[in-house]
Parts: structure tokens; sequence; C-alpha cells
């Protein structure tokens, strides 16, 4: 199941730092995949997908502590990045050991001046869903983007929090909240809370009647 | 890598039956295990599978005439509890999967259990009918009733003993009470309440009450936008009815005493270990989430699972476990791999045995393991039927991480992920544990009884 473990020398440290940063950016690929993938299922596990969230919210926060994030990912480097993951040890490693890039104290100013330049591959990282919905992965590509602008303008949590808003009552509509968001996320919050509050369904009383009505009929089985 | 010879659990005796007999044969994806539990007596084992069917076994009587089945578990009663659901209001299907099976004390000659799938508990009721009556006034032998004028005399029907039968009635449903899934059930030592847990809230119910239960937990954010963390497990303390825990996906173990208020959201005691910096990964939370928690049979001690390890907690000291048990250390350099193909999110149970003196829990590769915390020796046993020969004892195991793999050991690379342990009972006074290897179980026994 395991191929066999690629051992990388810490000493080279020019090879680790980038090889490190792929890693990460494909987990974090990965990881925004498996909550999209999340919602196709009969109902989505919300402890595997908080789980996930939170791995992902981590990725971000070290990708904007580091600066390390901007750095564009080609295509190819992405998915061959994605088939060397399996065999990788550096992720599973300490996060904070091995050699990095030092943290760039530049001024946001000069962050965001990259981030366009990250934008302009028309496929992101992960490109192995580009069949099924190129729009939903720009959303998903674009919504880790929006994440470190709000983390760099606001200090609020990341947007990843917006996939649990309309959790109550029934499961998320992941799609829809991504896809709000590239159209929305510009705006600023408010547009995506404003989103999320009409989305919030009320809570199931459509089968408590049904339920309702087995209770029933079960009561009567066991009484006679 | 850490195995060795237990003593006193060194040599068990290997029983192998197989759940629903001849059915096993096939595999079936309805008959996946999903719980395995010992009556207070250990006389009955329960199964929950996938397909909402409960199968509980009943231990043979010693018997002279067959003395090699004294011990045997043999089917005593299946039946359907849940069936699968539709939730209209959001277009999913409410599975039928059992989720846990927790037995009433007995107090009659009929036994009685919770089963709980996502979203509902019931109550069961076990009975045993052996007689049955004959010579009614108003029907027929075959049921038809009869013409009242033509009735001339009366009798008093008589009782005659019939083929054993065991039948299931349910006699509580208790619904409506969980948004998320329901992931435990715990009855109160009072015998009269119980717990269920959902990822977000804990209710209270009275056996006897299906209409009302009260809300003793909620972790549930005012903005579900700021959900981090849910609750995993739950259960009531073994003698103190007013104590519970509850566990977290964050690591954390909550004691909620209910004496204290009518919510118990301000926990009592809070069980962390802290993290070890040097081996923060970003599947260090992940890893951390805790799959089980149950407390000792004395009291005085719960022991939690998370992915890797079985810890062993003092209630009066929060700051700590005081012991830690390594299940398959071996896998943390694979945690990519797990994360990729979800096995990271495998959620194992564990069990105490009836002294606490010894703990199991299960792995991959169809292997569990044991710890003796009185020598702290553990072994690590493997559930097949390759392997295993009725009554000869069965061998240890080990894992080979890594170098030169020697024989008999099984490398890590080779093992088979998608055989994993995930239930495992023990008998609350004996050596016998029951093991759910997906649809098959296993029951061993200590060759000393």
């Amino acid at each position: 199941m395991f191929a066999r473990g690629l051992k990388r020398k810490c000493a080279e440290d020019e090879e680790a730092a980038p090889a490190y940063s792929l890693q990460r950016q494909s987990l974090l690929d990965m990881s925004l995949v498996k909550l999209q993938l999340c919602h196709m299922l009969v109902e989505p596990n919300l402890c595997r997908s908080v789980l996930i969230a939170n791995t992902v919210r981590q990725i971000q926060e070290e990708m904007t502590q580091d600066g390390s994030w901007c750095v564009p990912v080609p295509q190819t480097a992405g998915r061959a990045s994605r088939d060397r993951l399996v065999s990788t040890e550096i992720l599973c490693r300490s996060a904070r050991e091995g050699a990095r890039p030092a943290p760039d104290p530049g001024d946001p100013a000069s962050e965001l001046q990259v981030v366009p330049a990250a934008q302009a591959p028309g496929v992101p990282p992960g490109g192995v869903w580009d069949g099924d919905g190129p729009r939903e992965n720009r959303g998903s590509f674009h919504k880790s983007l929006d994440q470190i602008f709000e983390t760099l303008e606001s200090q609020s949590p990341g947007a990843v929090e917006e996939l649990f808003s309309d959790v109550d009552g029934s499961y998320y509509d992941l799609d829809a909240v991504l896809t709000g968001m590239v159209g929305g996320a510009k705006s600023g919050q408010d547009g995506l809370e404003a989103f999320a509050s009409t989305a919030a369904p009320p809570p199931s009383a459509g089968c408590k009647s049904d339920l309702g009505e087995l209770d029933h009929v079960v009561e009567i089985l066991v009484e006679t | 890598m850490l195995v060795c010879q237990g003593p006193g659990l060194g040599s068990v005796t290997h029983k192998s039956t197989w759940a629903l007999g001849a059915r096993t044969k096939k595999w079936l994806l309805a008959d996946v295990i999903s719980t395995v539990e010992f009556s207070h007596s250990g006389d009955l084992l329960a199964t929950g599978d996938k397909g909402g069917r409960v199968v509980i076994f009943q231990r043979e009587q010693e018997n002279k005439s067959r003395p090699h089945s004294r011990g045997e578990y043999n089917v005593y009663s299946t039946f359907q509890s849940h069936e699968p659901e539709f939730d209209y209001l959001k277009s999913l299907e409410i599975e039928e999967k059992i989720n846990k099976i927790r037995w009433l004390p007995q107090q009659g000659a009929a036994r009685f259990l919770l089963s709980t799938n996502d979203k509902t508990v019931k109550l069961w009721k076990i009975s045993e009918r052996d007689k049955r009556a004959e010579g009614y006034n108003l029907k027929d032998e075959d049921g038809r009733l009869r013409d009242p004028f033509r009735i001339t005399a009366l009798r008093v029907p008589i009782l005659k003993p019939m083929d054993l039968m065991v039948e299931a009635s349910p006699r509580r449903i208790f619904a409506n009470a969980h948004t998320y899934h329901i992931n435990s059930i715990s009855v109160n030592s009072d015998h009269e309440t119980y717990l269920s847990a959902d990822d977000l809230r804990i209710n209270l119910w009275h056996l006897e009450i299906t209409d009302r239960s009260f809300n003793i937990v909620d972790i549930k954010p005012a903005n579900m936008e700021e959900l981090t963390e849910v609750i995993t497990a739950a259960e009531f303390h073994p003698h103190q009815c007013n104590v519970l825990v509850y566990s977290s996906s964050k690591g954390t173990i909550r004691l909620c005493d209910m004496r204290s208020s009518a919510l118990c959201d301000r926990h009592s005691k809070c069980f962390e270990e802290p993290e070890d910096p040097s081996r923060r990964s970003f599947f260090s939370e992940i890893i951390s989430s805790v799959s089980d928690v149950k407390f000792s049979h004395s009291g005085r001690y719960m022991m939690t699972r998370d992915y890797l390890s079985v810890k062993v907690w003092d209630l009066n000291m929060e700051s700590r476990p005081v012991e830690t048990h390594q299940v398959h250390e071996y896998l943390r350099s694979k945690l990519c791999s797990l994360y990729e193909n979800d096995c990271i999110f495998d959620k194992f149970e564990c069990c105490w045995n009836g002294s606490d003196s010894a703990v199991v829990t299960g792995s991959y590769n169809n292997l569990f393991r044991m710890f003796d915390r009185t020598t702290r020796r553990d072994v690590t046993l493997q559930a097949s039927r390759e392997n295993s020969k009725p009554r000869a004892s069965l061998k240890p195991r080990r894992v080979c991480a890594g170098g030169k793999r020697k024989k008999d050991e099984v490398s890590v690379d080779s093992l088979d992920f998608s055989k994993k342990i995930l239930h495992t009972a023990w008998h609350p006074a004996e050596n016998i544990i029951a093991v759910a290897a997906t649809n098959n179980l296993y029951i061993f026994q200590d060759k000393a009884n």
C-alpha cells in the first residue's frame, strides 16, 4: 500500500525548503478536496469535517507566517508532488524542524502584490479535479487566497469557518458556499455572512411527524 | 516493535465463531459488525451491524456430556433493530447502522438492552418463552375463534412445554432528540436514566419517558462558523450517578457533575495532556482526537483511545495520564498516507478487563493489542481464520517497522488497512475477549479457564 519512503537529507537545505512548501501545498489542496467531497456523501461526518477544516486552518496560518504560500506552483509540479505525497515523510515530521524559509517580515503590501501572480495560472494545483468543476476548484483556490487576505487585513478567523455556517439542521452545501465566495468575497465578509444566514434552514420539523407515526405504530404493535 | 509475551495472557486459547452462521461465508456489507457488548453477567454477548441487525450470543451452560462446548457462545436471538429511514427535509438517508449497544442490568427474567443508530435510541426487551397454553375456551388450537354459543363447559388452560423461543420486542423508542449523529449511549448507575451523546450535545433520558429528554451538555457555538471541536464519546461513572465524562476531537476529556448545574457546560475537571512541541505536525490534532473513553470498573480510573495510543487517567489528576500505551507507533511516520486514505479518522475502541488489570484495543491487519498494567507487558495478537485453529493458542505477532524483517513478522508496508479491529469487548469477570473483524466475530478465551 505504501511506496518506499524517499529519504531526504536535511543537510540539503536548498532542496528541502521548496519540497516542504510543495508538500504543504499538496496537503492543503488534498484537504480542501476532502472537504468538497464531504457534501457528496450521505451526510458528512461532522467530526471528520471539523478535523480537516482545522488542519486547513493550521496550514494557512503557517503559510501566512512564512509568506511562502505566494510561491507560484506550476501545475505539473503540483501533480507530481501529489503523487509523491504518499511516500514522503516530510509532512509527518514536526512542522518546525528541518530547513524552512525564514519568515519574510516584508510588509503586507508586497505580499498582496505577489498574490495576483499566483492566481495567473487558470487551473489551481491539484488539477486532478479539472474535469469535474473548474469553477468550484477555482473557488476553493480563491478561497484559500481570500483567507490569507482576511488574516492579513482583519486578523479574524479564516473563512474556512464559513463551511459550517449552515450546518445547523442540514449539512453544509459547500459548493454554494464556495461559489458564493468567489463572487462575494471581494466585498468582504459581510456578503458571505448574509449568504450564510439565509442558507441556514429551520430545524427538522418535517421528519418528526413521520417518526412520530412510527412511534405510534410501534406502540400499537407492542401492546397487542 | 514492542511486543513480548504477556504472562497470563500469553497463552490465549482461540476459539472462533462466525456470527450469523453460514451467511458470513459471503462478504456482505450489511454484515459489517459495528458494535460488540457483553451483558453485565457476561452470559450474553450482543453485536450490532451495519444493516441494523442485532445478534445476541449466549454462553452455553456447563454440560458434562459435552465438555468441549463448555463456555461456547451460540446464537441466542437475532432481530432487526433499526431500519433505514429517510429524512425528507434534508433529503438524506438515515443509516440503520447500529452505533452502540448497552445492556441494562438484569432485573427479572427478561433482558433489556439499548441500541442506537445515528438518530434514534431503542429499548429492546428480550424474553424467553418455553411454555405455551393449551385448552383455551374461546379459540381452537389453531387459533380460530369459537362460536360462544357452542361453548357448554369451561376449562382451565394448561401450560405445556415447548421449544425455547426467544423474542425481542421494542419497548421504548427515544427519537427526535438529536440533530447530529449519536456516537455514545451510557446507562446510569441509578438504572433509571441514561445519556445519549451526538457530535455537539448530550441528552439525559429517563428510561420510561420517550417524549422528553434533558439537554445536559451543549457545545454548539452560537455561530457555527466558529465550530472547531466536537464530542466524540461520553460515559456515566459506574458508581456515582451524578458524574459523567465526555471526550472531544481536540483530545480533551471533561468530567461533569450534574449536581452543580442543570446545564453541564462548565466542566468540573478537564483532562488534557500537554502537547510535546518536538512532535508537533499538521496531524497532531487529528491523532490526539479521542475515539473512545471508558471508566474502569472501580471507577477510579478512566481510559482514552486516540489514534496511536491508549492512555489511563487517574480521575484525581487532570494534568496528564498515569499510563500511556503505544498501540502502533510505527504508523507515526505514515500519517500523511493515512490522512490521504482517511484511515487516520478511524475510531478505535478500548476496554478494560473485569479486574482493571489489563486493557485491550484494536489495530490494523486484524491485529489487536493487550496491555497488562500490573506487569507492564503487552502482546499483539491477530484475529484471522488462517492462523486460528480451535483451541490452539494464539501466537503473538510482531510488526516490523523497518530493517530486516524476521520470519513471522509482519512488515509495516504490508499491513492491510482495510482489516481494522475497531470494536472489542471483554467479559466482565473472565478472560474472554470478543473481537469484531469486519464481518466476523472472534471469541478468545484464556486457556486457564
